[in-house]
Order: structure tokens, then C-alpha cells, then sequence
């Protein structure tokens, strides 16, 4: 007889194949019939805002365009719904088709509220076409904005979260770097950004460099902090396996203690972009003149309120995106994870 | 030495030879009257006392011992993670002094990374030494060995427990390692996948000539697979007898014999009430 491998014993997987995890969830997508309802509703929002007549005060540039607009809308949500059936890749239409009943309803509401019957008071509470109407007509002032914050945002970012990176992993790796980095840590970093402006801007040379220092260092803390919670909480039997297979503390910095802390980098790096967020208006709004804290500054100071709450909106939309993008790096690079923690 | 052929030997071992004598590439492992103390709340906490153990090139010596008394500590001083507060430990004439890859351990837990791949897992000794390029064959034998190589792809959290332990057992055989120090290695399997892997561990023994040092809990195991048994006492722990097993290989688990051994053994560890 000829020695026994373990696999004539162990269960023999079908060849090549992995098992792939599959999430339990999986709701039965809502019938065609909640789209068509989407469709109906965003219809009726646009001729209630064609045919409903505007209070007689004012009057806005673009309220047939925007009519136009929501009821293409609706003939393109009814088109996908009714290709759906057909068409499988169309189904996620359906997924999105009771929000879509929301929203059809939020316009109509809204526009009734405001510009069709001015139950709440006009110039604090302007209708959609008021912000359609900014979106197009100031969009290059708006880009530039998006372009500004998304600069300052970027650099403040990146440096705060690249240093606080660094400092984490020395702090949770090496006594000595703990032993001065900790104290100023401890003392300094709960600290909330904000407190700085003034002195930063003081002793910057630039607006910029100082709102840049500053949101460094609200995404830094978070991320030293729990870079080195991370660093520190690595099971210590991972360092005796490499030790014992030859690996140099180089090794052991960088290909055990990062990678088994990086659940908890993540976890810093969206304490971090959302603390960016926040001194990012700030610093906008008091020091750099651009950006969109400035705009939504400006505006409100012009009492052009469809501008501020445009500025709002597309804010939203940009920090909803920023977080998003964050989420798909994470999935991407800690897939390991999944089926190990709820993901 | 050669662990991962393609193909198992067909014939074992002449076993009139004494199994894992022939290759020569084990090494010598020697204990001199090591002491070991922990610090526990301020308190010395003696768990080693006056071990003196030599093991033979080659030789596969299992430790027994109450839990507790100090068996995975003994292994972490020979693997180096740990320096004896009194004593020496040698292997080959030279003196133990961190660890090195010649001198692998299997983990009471399987200790895999959980963000590589089995295959990146098992690579991680030559990784770390910096010789995966000329290994990578290495790396997929040794998989095949284990039964692992359909699973080179998937995490270890798509292991089950075996697969696991199997996969340890890879990531320490790539490095053709001259002392396997094997640390409960089968304490988590279920009784079938146990009695699999006690004699894969038998037969990879006898192809490679490596010294195994191997703790475990299982007398049976202990008898099963070790030419020497060391029974230590409870903490601290003192070497309280060793029994020569000179069974050649392949055993018969059902070997009047090994009962024998096991009755005498279970009556050093002063359990042989229920015998
Ligand atoms: N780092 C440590 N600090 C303090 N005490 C320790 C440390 N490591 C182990 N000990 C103590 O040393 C004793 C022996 O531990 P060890 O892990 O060697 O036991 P063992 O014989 O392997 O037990 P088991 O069979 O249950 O695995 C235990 O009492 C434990 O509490
Ligand atoms: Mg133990």
C-alpha cells in the first residue's frame, strides 16, 4: 500500500472551485408596478409645477424647463421599468423604485408649498425650479467651488492621514516613538481643529496652508489613534510565526503589523474625512475666500437662498460620494474580511 | 532532503532501520538543566525546573504532561521566541539564542494570517527570507502534500478547522525545516481527521529525517507516533519519567504493546485509577 495522502481522505472540493460566500439577503425586488407609480408621481409633480400658476409676487426664470425635466424623468423611469421585464440587468431599477415614489412626492409637496401656495414664506424657502434654475445659471461658479474645496480637501486629506499613519504604526510598534509621540497625542489631539483657526491663520503666510494644517489635523488624530490601537491589538502569535519562519522587524512592520491593523485604519480614515468635512466649511467660511462653505457664506449674505441651498445639495452629493469612494477602497483592499466580520 | 515529492513513496522505510534515522538531516537538540519563571502579578511564577533533555538527530520525542505545566513554553525556548532564565539550550553545538527557520513551529492554534491566501500563507518563510522566487514550486508540492492545493486561492476563514491545521503544517514544511516543533498540532480535529493526519505526520517523518518534538495532550497519540515519551510533572515542571517506545513504524494502533505503554504512562501522570 502506498502512503495515504490527506486528500484520499480529507473531503475532496470539486476542482478549481472556491466557495465563494453569498449573501443570505436577497429580497425579492418590489413588482413593475411600484416603478409605474414612481413614474405617475413624478409626473404629477411636473404638471402640477407647469399648470398650477405661481403665487402672484414672483416668478422664476426656469419653471417650465424643470417641469420638462421631471416628467422626462418619468417617462424614463416607466421605460426601464417596462424594459425590466425583459431585460434582467434592469431589475436594480426596481430596487430604487419606492424611493423614487418618495421623490416624485417630495417635488410635489415642495412645489406646492412654496411657489404654488407660499405656505412657507417665500424668500427663506425657495421651490425646486429655484435651485434648477441656480444650478444652471451659476454652474461655473459652482464647479469652481467644487473644484477649490476638493483641492483643499484633498491636500489637508491626504497629508493628515499620511502622518497619521505613520505616527500610528511607530507609536504601536516602537516604545520609544510611544514613549514621545503619546503624551503630545493625548494632550493635544482632543483638541477639536476649530480651535486653532485663529492662531493658524496668524501664523500661516496663506489662507490655504493654514485651512490646509488644519484639516490635516483633524484627520490625523483619528487616524494615529486608531492606526495604533490596530498596531498594538495584532495578536501577538502572528509576530511568533514570522520570528520563528525568519522574518526581520522590517517584515514584521510591514507585512504583519499594517496589514492586521488595517481594519482599524479604515475605521480612522472615515473618523478622519468626516472631521476634514467640518473644518473644511469652517475654514472656508472664515479664512479661504472660495470653496463651498464660502459660497454657502456668500449667499446667505446676499439672502440668495435658492444659492445656499444649492450649495447644500451639491455638498451632500460630494461628501456622500467621498464616503462611498472610501468604502469601495476598503471593500476592495480588506475582501479578506469578508465572511469574517458582518460586512 | 526531499518532503514534497509529486508522488509518496511507494514502500516505507525498511522499518527494521528505525524510522527517520536515514536521512541525517535533523539536528541535535540538547537542554541543559533549563529553569523557566514567568512574572504574575509581581510574583515569580516558576513553570520550568532543571529540564535536561537530549534529542537525537532524527529522533521523534512527544511530551506529555498536565495542562498547564509548562509543555508550550518548553517549545517556545526551543524555538528562540523565548530566552530560559536559567540553563542552555543547544542544537548542534550551537547555542539557541532567537528563532530561525530551520527550527518551525506548528501552533496550538493554526495561526494563519487571515488576509493571505493559503498559498501566501504557506509562502511566508521563504517570503520572509527572501527566497520566494526560487520556491514557488516548493510552495505548490507541499500544498499538494497537504491536500491543499484546490484551496490555494481561498482565506483561511473558508478553511474549516483541518484545513486549517493542514495549511500551518505546509507554511512550517516549506522550510524544510531540521527540528519540527509541533505544539498540539491535531488537539482541534475531530478523531477522523486526527488519526489522517498522525499518519501523514509519520510517513512525512520518515521521508524527511527532521527531529520532531511534538506536545500533546493524547497519550494514545503520544505512543502512536513518538519513539520517546517525556512525561513531565505538574507545574513546575520536571521531566518525571521517559518511556522508549521501539515499535518500528508503521504502528498498529490496536498493538497489545502500545496498551502496555499507555497503562505504565497514564501511571506516571497518576491516572491510572480508571485503567
Ligand atoms: N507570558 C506569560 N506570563 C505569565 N505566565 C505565563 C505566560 N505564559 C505562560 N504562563 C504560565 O505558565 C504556565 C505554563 O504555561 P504553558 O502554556 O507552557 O502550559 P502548557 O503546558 O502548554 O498547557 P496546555 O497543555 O494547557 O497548553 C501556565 O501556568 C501559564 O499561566
Ligand atoms: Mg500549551
Amino acid at each position: 500500500m502506498t502512503n495515504p495522502t490527506f486528500e484520499d481522505v480529507a473531503v475532496a472540493p470539486p476542482r478549481g472551485a472556491i466557495p465563494t460566500v453569498r449573501s443570505p439577503v436577497d429580497r425579492s425586488a418590489p413588482s413593475g408596478l411600484v416603478g409605474l407609480l414612481a413614474a405617475a408621481t413624478w409626473l404629477a409633480a411636473a404638471g402640477t409645477i407647469r399648470y398650477w400658476p405661481d403665487v402672484p409676487e414672483v416668478s422664476w426664470d426656469r419653471t417650465e424647463e424643470f417641469a420638462l425635466l421631471l416628467a422626462a424623468g418619468a417617462s424614463t423611469i416607466a421605460v426601464l421599468t417596462i424594459a425590466a421585464q425583459w431585460l434582467a440587468p434592469l431589475r436594480r431599477v426596481r430596487s430604487a423604485a419606492p424611493w423614487l415614489v418618495v421623490i416624485g412626492l417630495i417635488f410635489a409637496v415642495w412645489e406646492v408649498a412654496t411657489a404654488k401656495t407660499a405656505v412657507l414664506p417665500m424668500p427663506f424657502f425657495p421651490p425646486p425650479q429655484a435651485i434648477f434654475e441656480v444650478l444652471i445659471d451659476d454652474h461655473k461658479r459652482l464647479l469652481d467651488c467644487v473644484l477649490a474645496s476638493g483641492k483643499l480637501l484633498a491636500g489637508g486629506y491626504v497629508i493628515g492621514a499620511t502622518l497619521g499613519f505613520v505616527a500610528g504604526v511607530a507609536i504601536g510598534w516602537s516604545v520609544k516613538a510611544g514613549y514621545w509621540i503619546h503624551p503630545i497625542l493625548r494632550f493635544i489631539g482632543p483638541l477639536p481643529a476649530t480651535a486653532w483657526l485663529p492662531l493658524a491663520f496668524f501664523v500661516f503666510p496663506t489662507s490655504l496652508s493654514a485651512s490646509t494644517f488644519l484639516i490635516a489635523l483633524a484627520t490625523g488624530f483619528p487616524v494615529t489613534v486608531l492606526t495604533w490601537s490596530g498596531v498594538a491589538g495584532v495578536n501577538s502569535t502572528y509576530y511568533d510565526v514570522g520570528r520563528t519562519l525568519g522574518a526581520s522587524s522590517r517584515f514584521l512592520v510591514f507585512k504583519v503589523a499594517i496589514p492586521a491593523a488595517m481594519p482599524y485604519v479604515f475605521v480612522g480614515l472615515f473618523m478622519g474625512l468626516g472631521n476634514s468635512f467640518a473644518v473644511l466649511v469652517v475654514a472656508e467660511m472664515l479664512g479661504v475666500k472660495s470653496g463651498l462653505g464660502w459660497y454657502l457664506q456668500w449667499s446667505q449674505g446676499w439672502a440668495a437662498y435658492a444659492n445656499m441651498y444649492t450649495a447644500l445639495f451639491i455638498m451632500a452629493l460630494v461628501c456622500s460620494g467621498l464616503i462611498t469612494l472610501l468604502f469601495r477602497v476598503r471593500d476592495s483592499l480588506l475582501s479578506w474580511q469578508k465572511g469574517l466580520v458582518k460586512w | 532532503m526531499v518532503i514534497a515529492q509529486s508522488h509518496p513513496v511507494a514502500s516505507p522505510r525498511d522499518p527494521a532501520a528505525g524510522a527517520g534515522a536515514g536521512a541525517g538531516a535533523g539536528t541535535r537538540l540538547e537542554a541543559v538543566d533549563v529553569s523557566h519563571r514567568f512574572d504574575l502579578h509581581g510574583e515569580p511564577l516558576p513553570v520550568l525546573e532543571h529540564i535536561d533533555l537530549t534529542v537525537e538527530p532524527g529522533e521523534f520525542v512527544a511530551l506529555l504532561g498536565p495542562s498547564g505545566c509548562g509543555k508550550s513554553t518548553l517549545l517556545r525556548l526551543v524555538a528562540g521566541l523565548d530566552l530560559p532564565t536559567e540553563g542552555e539550550l543547544w542544537v548542534d553545538g550551537r547555542r539557541i539564542e532567537g528563532p530561525d527557520p530551520s527550527r518551525v513551529v506548528v501552533f496550538q492554534d493554526p495561526t494563519l494570517y487571515p488576509w493571505r491566501t493559503v498559498w501566501r500563507n504557506a509562502a511566508l518563510g521563504p517570503e520572509a527570507q527572501g527566497i520566494l522566487r526560487q520556491q514557488r514550486g516548493r510552495i505548490e508540492d507541499v500544498l499538494r502534500l497537504v491536500g491543499l492545493s484546490t484551496f490555494a486561492k481561498a482565506y483561511p476563514h473558508q478553511l474549516s478547522g483541518g484545513m486549517a491545521q493542514r495549511a500551518a503544517l505546509a507554511r512550517a514544511l516549506v522550510n524544510e525545516p531540521s527540528l519540527l516543533i509541533l505544539d498540539e498540532p491535531l488537539g482541534k480535529l475531530d478523531s477522523l481527521t486526527r488519526i489522517t493526519m498522525q499518519s501523514e505526520l509519520v510517513s512525512l517523518w520518515q521521508r524527511s529525517g527532521f527531529t520532531a518534538l511534538l506536545v500533546t495532550h493524547d497519550v494514545e497519540e503520544a505512543l502512536y507516533l513518538a519513539q520517546r515519551v517525556v512525561v513531565l510533572s505538574d507545574r513546575p515542571a520536571r521531566i518525571k519519567a521517559e518511556i522508549v517506545n521501539e515499535r518500528p513504524y508503521p504502528r498498529r494502533r490496536g498493538d497489545p504493546y502500545l496498551t502496555e505503554l499507555r497503562h505504565r504512562v497514564l501511571a506516571e501522570l497518576g491516572l491510572d485509577a480508571t485503567w
